[in-house]
């Protein structure tokens, strides 16, 4: 019968408004690590189906192949208030898993992005789809406490963030540091038309 | 990530069988997040026996979607055609999220500003 959950499993009754965030980032950079830190409920694993229309190489007529994968999803959640609940979304980011993230990107608050700053171009791909689809994010880096992080003017011009774009270090491990990381992007929403200072140097 | 669980003997039945074929749900898709609640529970579902487990999940409190999914060991696809039906039968309730379609307002930004500022 598979498990039967019982007690605080369940969201509280006044619980009325769900919101999302994406945390995204490169393969075994700590997303579940972070999720399941500022979790109130042990960690929750599904699989959504993925479809892939791609044409198929070496194909003179051009046909469209149209596949689907199941990708893997750790999530958590995190009850904000008496009306709000959080729920926090862990995906792959590559581009391969582009259309998982179009449908979970939508009616998102924003992204989390990710990073180690031992392989920073790994976060590119999720950052430029996420501009591309301008859903608002902010970085940050998991700080294992291992690697001497660089100055904080040169991390940005490394990850080449647009201005604004919110850059901090945390703890995946840690819940005040993760919260805070989380806080950091909410805040960036909260300013006056996030990503909209944009324009081009 | 962690690896796809391995399924029970139960899990493994087909997702189109547990669906009746559909591949989406015939009402609105439902997001991930989306609340669901029990409106009425007759005890008697006829149709099927996942239909029956969600209706089971769900009769103690308020769960996401996503949440009926990973309870149950369900692909989440499958759990939105389910919970889908259940609405139409009017067995379950989805809580609506107004801002979806407009964007969250800065009202909603700040409570879950103030709610995570409290976990610092």
């Amino acid at each position: 019968m598979g498990l039967e959950p019982s007690g605080e499993v369940y969201l509280p009754d006044s619980v009325s408004t769900a919101v999302k965030v994406l945390v995204l980032g490169p393969f075994a950079v700590g997303k579940s690590t972070f999720v399941g830190t500022l979790s109130e409920i042990p960690p929750l694993h599904t699989e959504e189906t993925m479809t892939r229309t791609g044409a198929v190489a070496d194909d003179p007529h051009g046909i469209t192949e149209k596949t689907t994968t199941t990708v893997a999803l750790d999530f958590g959640r995190r009850t904000l208030s008496d009306r709000v609940v959080l729920y926090m979304f862990g995906t792959p980011g590559q581009r391969r898993f582009l259309s998982l993230w179009e449908d979970l990107a939508h009616g998102s608050l924003g992204a989390l992005v990710l990073a180690d700053v031992a392989r920073i171009e790994e976060s590119f791909d999720v950052m430029s789809v996420l501009e591309d689809r301008g859903l608002p994010y902010a970085v940050a880096i998991n700080d294992f406490s291992s690697v001497e992080m660089p100055p904080r003017e040169e991390l940005r011009e490394a990850f080449d963030l647009l201005p604004g774009v919110p850059l901090v270090s945390c703890d995946a491990r840690d819940r005040q540091s993760t919260a805070q990381a989380m806080i950091s992007l909410v805040e960036y929403l909260l300013t006056p038309s996030p990503g909209q200072s944009q324009e081009s140097a | 990530m962690s690896p796809p669980r391995r399924r029970d003997r139960e899990a493994l039945v087909r997702p189109y069988l547990i669906t009746g074929g559909r591949a989406h749900p015939s009402g609105r898709a439902l997001d991930l997040t989306a609340l669901v609640r029990t409106e009425r529970d007759t005890g008697y579902v006829e149709l099927g026996p996942e239909h029956g487990r969600v209706l089971r999940l769900c009769s103690g409190g308020a769960l996401s979607i996503a949440e009926i999914a990973a309870h149950l060991e369900l692909p989440a696809s499958v759990t939105r055609v389910i919970v889908s039906d259940l609405v139409d039968q009017g067995r379950l309730s989805t809580l609506s999220t107004e801002w979806d379609r407009h964007g969250p307002d800065r009202e909603l930004l700040q409570e879950v500003l103030d709610g995570l500022r409290t976990l610092r």
